[in-house]
Order: C-alpha cells, then sequence, then structure tokens
C-alpha cells in the first residue's frame, strides 16, 4: 500500500517537474510557428477525438482532403461515417446537418467559400439560429458553419463577397473570425463546444500564413472565449478596429504610424457577434479617435455598427467623426488593377489615421 | 415503371393477352420478368458488354448489371407508352382524385429503387466511326459535318492552349472540355442562332460553333481593354450578347431555372426559338436543377435540358452523387421527356438536339438530355484529378474514347475528309491561333502548343496534358 503511494508520489512530483523542464526549454528555444491552416486542422481533429458527436460534412471534404486542405487526414482518421463528402447542394447539406444537431450530434458544416452559403441561408437563420428562441429553449442547434469567407485572389464577385455584416445580424447566431493561429485554434474549439449555431468566418489567404503560437495554444483543452476582443497592440493616439486579414494590415499601419509618433491601438475584434463592445468603448475613451476597418461592402457593415456602438457610449470622448475603411460599393471586379481598388489596402488604413488625428497628409501626395 | 413483384409470370401472361409481344418490347425500362420475352425476340445486333462506360468505381456493385440495348426501329420521336397498371378486371377500381384517377390495387407492390435495367443510351455511331446498321438518326450534309469536325479540333486546341497559358502563369485560370467536344459542338449545330443558351462552364463549344472568335475567347480571359466584360469576370467566364450565350456565372445550376424563365417568355412571345441550357451530372443534385424541371412541365415551356454526365465533379463520383439510373429517368419523374444519349457520339447528339428543339417549339414541351461521356481534364486548373482516379482510366478515356476521332472516321468514310485536309485544317488553325494569340501576350507559348498538337494524334496531347499536369 505505502509502495504504491509512494509510487504515485513519485509519479505526481515527476509530472510537476516536467512542465517546468518544458517551459525551460521553451524559453531558450524560439516559439513554435504553424500555419493557419494547420491550426484548424489540429482544432478539428482535437475536438473530434475529445467528443464522438462532433462530425464533418461539405463538399471535397474527406477523399479530396478538403477544398483548401482543412480536412487533411481527417477522413482517415475517423472514417467516413464522421467526415461526409455531399452531393453538391448546400441547401441539402445544410438542412441534413441543422437536423442532426437537432437530434444531438455537432456537426461541423464545410462551405467552399460563404458565398454558396446563401444557397443555404435559409436553414442557418430560420431553421438553425431562430431554433432555440422560437422554441423558448427546448431545441438547441450545436452546429458550426465554416468557410473561407472575403476577398480572396482574382476569384471575382461570387467568390469575394464578405458575410461578417449578414450574420452578425441576426440574433441566435455566434459570428467569429479569426486572423492568426491562435485565434484559428481557440475560437474554432470554443465554436464546437459551443451548444448554439456558430458562423466561423475564415479567409483563404491566411490559410497559408504561419505565426508564432505558444505551448498553451498548442494544448488540446485551450479555448479562447466567445465575445471578447483581443488588443493586438496598446496605444494611446487612435483606436484601429479589425477583423480577420485586416488585423494584419492594421498593425503593419500602426507600425508605420509609429515613425510618425502616433500610437495606434490594434483591437483584432475576434468575435463580430457578440459584438465586444466594452473593450472597443474603453479604448476609444482612452484615445478619443476610431478607425474601423473591413474588407465587406460598406453600407450596413460592420463598421457601422460599430461606430453606432460608440456614438451611443462614447460620444463626449470622441474627439474626431469615426471613419470607416471597407471595400468598394460594388461587386468584386476579377482584373488585379480593379481588385486592388476594390479591396482596402494599407495606405488607404495609414491615410485615415492620419486624418482622425488631424494630420492627414496632401491629397496631391495620394496615387 | 418497374414492379416489384412475387408473381412476374402472371404479369407476363396477362401482358401478353392484353398487349402485343412487339408493344412490349418497345418499353424504354425492362424489367426481370422480361427476360423470357427477350429470349424470343431476334435482336439485329448485341453491343458487348464491354461498351458500357465504365465511369464509376470498378468495384461498385451495383454498376455490374446487364445492359440490353435494343436496336428495333422507332418510326418517330414519341415516346413509349408505360404500362402502368395490371389491367386485370377483377382488380383495377378507378377513383378520380384531385391528382386524376387512379387505379387502385389490393396487391401491395412498391416501386423498385432502380431498374435491374439501365435505361437505354442512344448511339448511332460506333467505337469505330461505323453507322451501326438499322440506326435513325437526322441526316448531316457534308458541309455541316465538316463543319462540326472542323470546329470540334479547334476546340481541342483551344483548350490546350489556354491549359498551358495557365501553367505558364499567364492566365490565372481556365477550365477545359476534353473529352467533351462531340457534346459542345454537335448540340450547337443542331439549334439555331435565336435560341438562347444557359451555360454552366464546359461549353465554350457552343459560343464558338456561333461565331465567337479565338480572339475573343482569349480576350475574355487575359481581362484585356478588348475583353467585352472589362476584366471583371475570371477567365471562361464567356458571354456573349449577339451570339444569343448567358454569361458564365461560377454559380453551379443557377442557369437551369433562369433557361426555363426565359424559354416562358419566348412562348409568350410567340416567338421560333427555345432556351437551352446545359448542366453537370453534379448540378443535378442542386435544388434548382428540381424547381427549374417542375416548373418547366407545369408551365409547358419549350426549354431543352443537356446534362453532360461526365462521371465527376471535382472528385466526386456519380455514385456518391445520386443513387437513381442517372439523369434522364428524373425526367419522367417531373413529367419530362427524355433521353438518354452517348455523348461521345456527334451525330447521335445532333439527332437527339435537333429531334428535341422540334418538340420543345412546335409542341411547347420541355426536354432532358442526358449526354453520358467521361471528363477527360481535370475539373480545372486549380485541380489534379490523378488524386482521385487512376491515370489509366483517363488516358483509355482520353485515347481509345475520343468523340473527335470518332466522328473523323465516319467523314472519312462517307469520303467527305481525308489526310490532306486534316493536315490543311491543322495547319491553317495554327496560323491562325498565332496571329489571334499575339495580340494577347501569349506567342511563343502558342506555337509550341500547337507543334505539339500537329503531331501523330497518339502522341500529341499525351505530352502536353501530361507535361501540364504533373507541373
Amino acid at each position: 500500500m505505502l509502495a504504491i503511494a509512494r509510487q504515485r508520489m513519485l509519479g505526481q512530483s515527476f509530472k510537476k517537474i516536467l512542465p517546468a523542464v518544458s517551459v525551460l526549454r521553451s524559453y531558450s528555444s524560439a516559439a513554435k510557428q504553424i500555419t493557419v491552416r494547420e491550426a484548424l486542422n489540429s482544432a478539428l481533429d482535437e475536438e473530434m477525438s475529445a467528443d464522438p458527436k462532433v462530425f464533418l460534412m461539405g463538399e471535397e471534404v474527406g477523399e479530396y482532403q478538403g477544398a483548401y486542405k482543412i480536412t487533411k487526414g481527417l477522413l482517415e482518421k475517423y472514417g467516413p461515417e464522421r467526415v461526409l463528402d455531399t452531393p453538391i447542394t448546400e441547401a441539402g447539406f445544410t438542412g441534413i446537418g441543422v437536423g442532426a444537431a437537432y437530434y444531438g450530434l455537432k456537426p461541423v458544416v464545410e462551405f467552399m467559400t460563404f458565398n454558396f452559403s446563401m444557397q443555404a441561408i435559409d436553414h442557418i437563420i430560420n431553421s438553425a439560429a431562430k431554433s432555440n428562441y422560437m422554441s423558448a429553449g427546448q431545441i438547441s442547434v450545436p452546429i458550426v458553419f465554416r468557410g473561407p469567407n472575403g476577398a480572396a485572389a482574382g476569384v471575382g464577385a461570387q467568390h469575394s463577397q464578405c458575410y461578417a455584416a449578414w450574420y452578425a445580424s441576426c440574433p441566435g447566431l455566434k459570428v467569429l473570425s479569426p486572423y492568426n493561429s491562435e485565434d484559428a485554434r481557440g475560437l474554432l474549439k470554443a465554436a464546437i463546444r459551443d451548444p448554439d449555431p456558430v458562423v466561423f468566418l475564415e479567409n483563404e489567404l491566411l490559410y497559408g500564413e504561419s505565426f508564432p503560437v505558444s505551448d498553451e495554444v498548442l494544448d488540446s483543452s485551450f479555448c479562447l472565449p466567445i465575445g471578447k476582443a483581443k488588443i493586438e497592440r496598446e496605444g494611446k493616439d487612435v483606436t484601429i478596429t479589425a477583423f480577420s486579414k485586416m488585423v494584419g494590415y492594421a498593425l503593419k499601419v500602426s507600425e508605420m504610424l509609429e515613425r510618425d509618433g502616433i500610437y495606434a491601438e490594434v483591437i483584432n475584434l475576434r468575435s463580430i457577434r457578440p459584438l465586444d463592445r466594452s473593450t472597443i468603448n474603453t479604448s476609444v475613451r482612452k484615445t478619443n479617435r476610431l478607425i474601423t476597418v473591413e474588407e465587406g461592402f460598406p453600407q450596413h457593415g460592420v463598421g457601422a455598427e460599430i461606430c453606432a456602438s460608440v456614438v451611443e457610449e462614447s460620444f463626449s470622448y470622441l474627439d474626431a467623426p469615426v471613419e470607416r475603411i471597407a471595400g468598394a460599393d460594388v461587386p468584386m471586379p476579377y482584373a488585379a488593377n480593379l481588385e486592388r481598388m476594390a479591396v482596402p489596402q494599407v495606405e488607404d488604413i495609414f491615410r485615415a489615421a492620419k486624418r482622425a488625428c488631424y494630420r492627414s497628409v496632401p491629397l496631391a501626395a495620394t496615387a | 415503371m418497374a414492379f416489384y413483384s412475387k408473381n412476374p409470370r402472371n404479369i407476363i401472361n396477362n401482358l401478353k393477352s392484353k398487349v402485343g409481344l412487339w408493344s412490349l418490347m418497345k418499353q424504354s425500362h425492362g424489367t426481370c420478368s422480361y427476360s423470357s420475352c427477350l429470349n424470343t425476340i431476334h435482336l439485329h445486333r448485341f453491343l458487348p458488354l464491354t461498351t458500357l462506360p465504365q465511369f464509376t468505381n470498378p468495384d461498385s456493385i451495383s454498376h455490374k448489371k446487364g445492359h440490353f440495348p435494343h436496336f428495333q426501329r422507332f418510326q418517330s420521336t414519341t415516346t413509349e407508352k408505360q404500362i402502368d397498371s395490371v389491367p386485370n378486371g377483377e382488380q383495377s377500381q378507378v377513383l378520380d382524385f384531385p391528382g386524376g384517377k387512379v387505379v387502385f390495387s389490393p396487391e401491395m407492390r412498391f416501386l423498385s429503387e432502380s431498374p435491374s435495367v439501365y435505361s437505354q443510351c442512344y448511339r448511332v455511331l460506333d467505337d469505330n466511326g461505323q453507322l451501326i446498321s438499322h440506326s435513325n438518326f437526322v441526316p448531316v450534309s457534308e458541309e455541316v459535318a465538316v463543319k462540326m469536325y472542323s470546329n470540334m479540333v479547334t476546340l481541342q486546341t483551344l483548350d490546350t492552349i489556354f491549359y498551358e497559358a495557365q501553367r505558364q502563369g499567364r492566365i490565372s485560370f481556365y477550365v477545359t472540355s476534353i473529352g467533351e467536344e462531340a457534346i459542345n459542338i454537335a448540340s450547337a449545330a443542331a439549334l439555331t442562332s435565336d435560341d438562347i443558351v444557359f451555360p454552366q462552364y464546359r461549353e465554350p463549344g457552343v459560343l464558338l460553333w456561333r461565331g465567337f472568335t479565338l480572339q475573343e475567347f482569349a480576350n475574355q480571359c487575359f481581362g484585356n481593354k478588348a475583353d467585352y466584360g472589362k476584366g471583371r469576370q475570371m477567365p471562361i467566364h464567356y458571354g456573349s450578347n449577339k451570339l444569343n450565350y448567358f454569361t458564365v456565372a461560377s454559380t453551379i445550376a443557377t442557369q437551369i431555372p433562369h433557361a426555363v424563365g426565359a424559354a416562358y417568355s419566348l412562348k409568350m412571345d410567340k416567338k421560333d426559338a427555345c432556351a437551352v441550357t446545359y448542366f453537370g451530372d453534379g448540378g443535378t443534385s442542386e435544388g434548382d436543377f428540381h424547381a427549374a424541371m417542375n416548373f418547366a412541365a407545369v408551365t409547358e415551356s419549350p426549354v431543352i435540358f443537356i446534362c453532360r454526365n461526365n462521371g465527376w465533379a471535382i472528385s466526386t463520383p456519380t455514385s456518391d452523387q445520386f443513387r437513381s439510373d442517372g439523369i434522364a429517368v428524373r425526367g419522367q419523374a417531373y413529367g419530362v421527356r427524355s433521353i438518354r444519349v452517348d455523348g461521345n457520339d456527334a451525330l447521335a447528339m445532333y439527332s437527339a438536339v435537333h429531334s428535341a428543339r422540334h418538340m420543345a417549339v412546335n409542341e411547347h414541351r420541355p426536354i432532358l438530355i442526358e449526354a453520358v461521356t467521361y471528363r477527360v481534364g481535370h475539373h480545372s486548373t486549380s485541380d489534379d484529378s490523378t488524386k482521385y482516379r487512376p491515370a489509366n482510366e483517363i488516358e483509355w478515356w482520353r485515347m481509345a474514347r475520343d468523340p473527335v476521332t470518332r466522328f473523323r472516321k465516319w467523314i472519312e468514310i462517307n469520303g467527305w475528309w481525308g489526310s490532306e485536309a486534316e493536315s490543311q485544317l491543322r495547319s491553317s488553325i495554327r496560323s491562325q491561333d498565332l496571329s489571334r494569340v499575339h495580340g494577347s501576350g501569349i506567342t511563343k507559348l502558342g506555337k509550341q502548343v500547337l507543334n505539339f498538337c500537329c503531331f501523330p494524334r497518339g502522341h500529341s496531347r499525351l505530352a502536353t496534358i501530361k507535361g501540364a499536369s504533373t507541373l
């Protein structure tokens, strides 16, 4: 008995020593880098192995390893019962996924891009989002809709629209949009564990980008809270809110502004619905100036909502009008030179920040 | 209608007595109970089973069933009547329902989910381009046949050039129609220029037939100043108001209800024209397909649905796409007249579309044509199909079942074509392409690829496409 207890004690103390050893190791070595693709793949893998009710559905997710290789290796590992290759009918397989969720399974439905989710939007809104409310809590729909959202490169109008504003306006849905690998892992895990329908908006161009992640992020129990934005960079002169790919642009802009003595605070929204109004307002109360950045169409966009929220709660703190940088108000053109003009560029955000700080660059200098 | 019944012999006896054996043979769907009848019928020719297209997983059991092609003459294009009830006096009772008269029966009989015999596939030329005896087809003049052949060759060449251009980074994207040249050109040849075309994206041949020039194709792909779309659309999203070809959209199957709507307006305007829409086997899974078919039947619109059943929807084979016996059988479910055609037989395609158009315009009815073929190329330049299907299967379809060669053999047999004409055609396409494509910036590339194409057919395409797919 004592021997067993002693062994157990030894074992536990070993366990206590080991993390310390790994911390020492991580101090000396560089932080691990993983791509957003690997982050999403590992998150799906871990959640599927932790919960047998989780399964994947979508076009080309199985044999083809995923249209963007996000679901690579999962068919092999979990079999065709849990990784379903569907026929071409978004309306069909979304309806089927919602039905499975009604029963108690946890589907993760992939849209090849969110443009195709328009074929299924009735099921997303009417069958999934509203069910919990309409049934007074008796029906819960633990489903995740994921896929690339927004502009890629040279794919034209029907493959480039951003749906953040569309889905975020609907009560009953949660809408998340990760930027880096840490966001991707933490938010996807949170989405799968969440008992309500979640729309998970990825970005095709970010799939291949690598970001450093800590050991904590790589742990299988890692999870990020839904509804909390992250302050990527602290500042005192102007607040820039962004999500998905635009966070990268905003960070670049903040480096450019620093050279001019302007310290921008960059907020990575992470969660479009629920929007972290308190973080945004606290930041605006500190800096007194706000730029909202998004890739989608300007009218009724995410920036419009943030601006309204700030005007409602922190009006007297504003020293300059809120500026929203958004995509051009046209369907996305294909030709490369036109596409460049239809999507916000780093220079656009930079000039807006300067304008907000009353240090605008004269028009002649702009291309 | 297939019967699932315990007493096939009873049915046979009943049917024999009420309906003549010959009209029995005209059934488009056979069941196992008819096998005894087949033995007594004298068949003129019997196609070996190996010619049945094996475009699904060869291990799949359901597709190993027998195929019984019937080579009787059918005098007209009217459909065969279905026997849809047991004409046994004591058992049948008829009652009026809102949907129509219903014959009752105390015997519980489920309709089988699949017929034991596939719906027959119409073909007129065999694999060697020889006309099958006792075949029924719409005659084609020498001029039209030669034009069809040269268009098919041009389409193949065009596809190869642009595919290579994409691989070289000169255009960002391309979709080939290799293996489906007969469907493209033959169907276009059977239509008139007033017929409005609603394509998916694998039908540039229809535009080519109607007069879209190689330069115009190049302009759209490059998105240059001369592009009618002004650089707004991805490559292969061609469109032409003048040629009645609605612009290609990236969305799948959305063009099908559009075609029905256009057909309806043509009917209202009493025009001598119909609407034609193309889509793949994958597109038939979309809700739009079902709504469109249903509406076309109910509104009696002059529309032709042409389904290119090429076996693949990116990597999804038809066995994962649907479990019905292909697409043609769905027509009947919606009240739409339909036919299954060998899509690699240009003459059969021409005949079917010609007859379909006649029925659509004169009788104001929709027609569904299922053209069975094989997608020889990759889904698009963003795909490598060797990852999900065997390379030797692709090669076999490219070489042994090439629709262009098959049609060439037929026009040669008729004395309308020869090797001199062949080399003249190839060289003229070469010089045309070079000068057109010059302006769009792929000069040396074009020359290289065209040289490849002019080699003996066996080596050329292998070299170019193989080289391309390994990039």
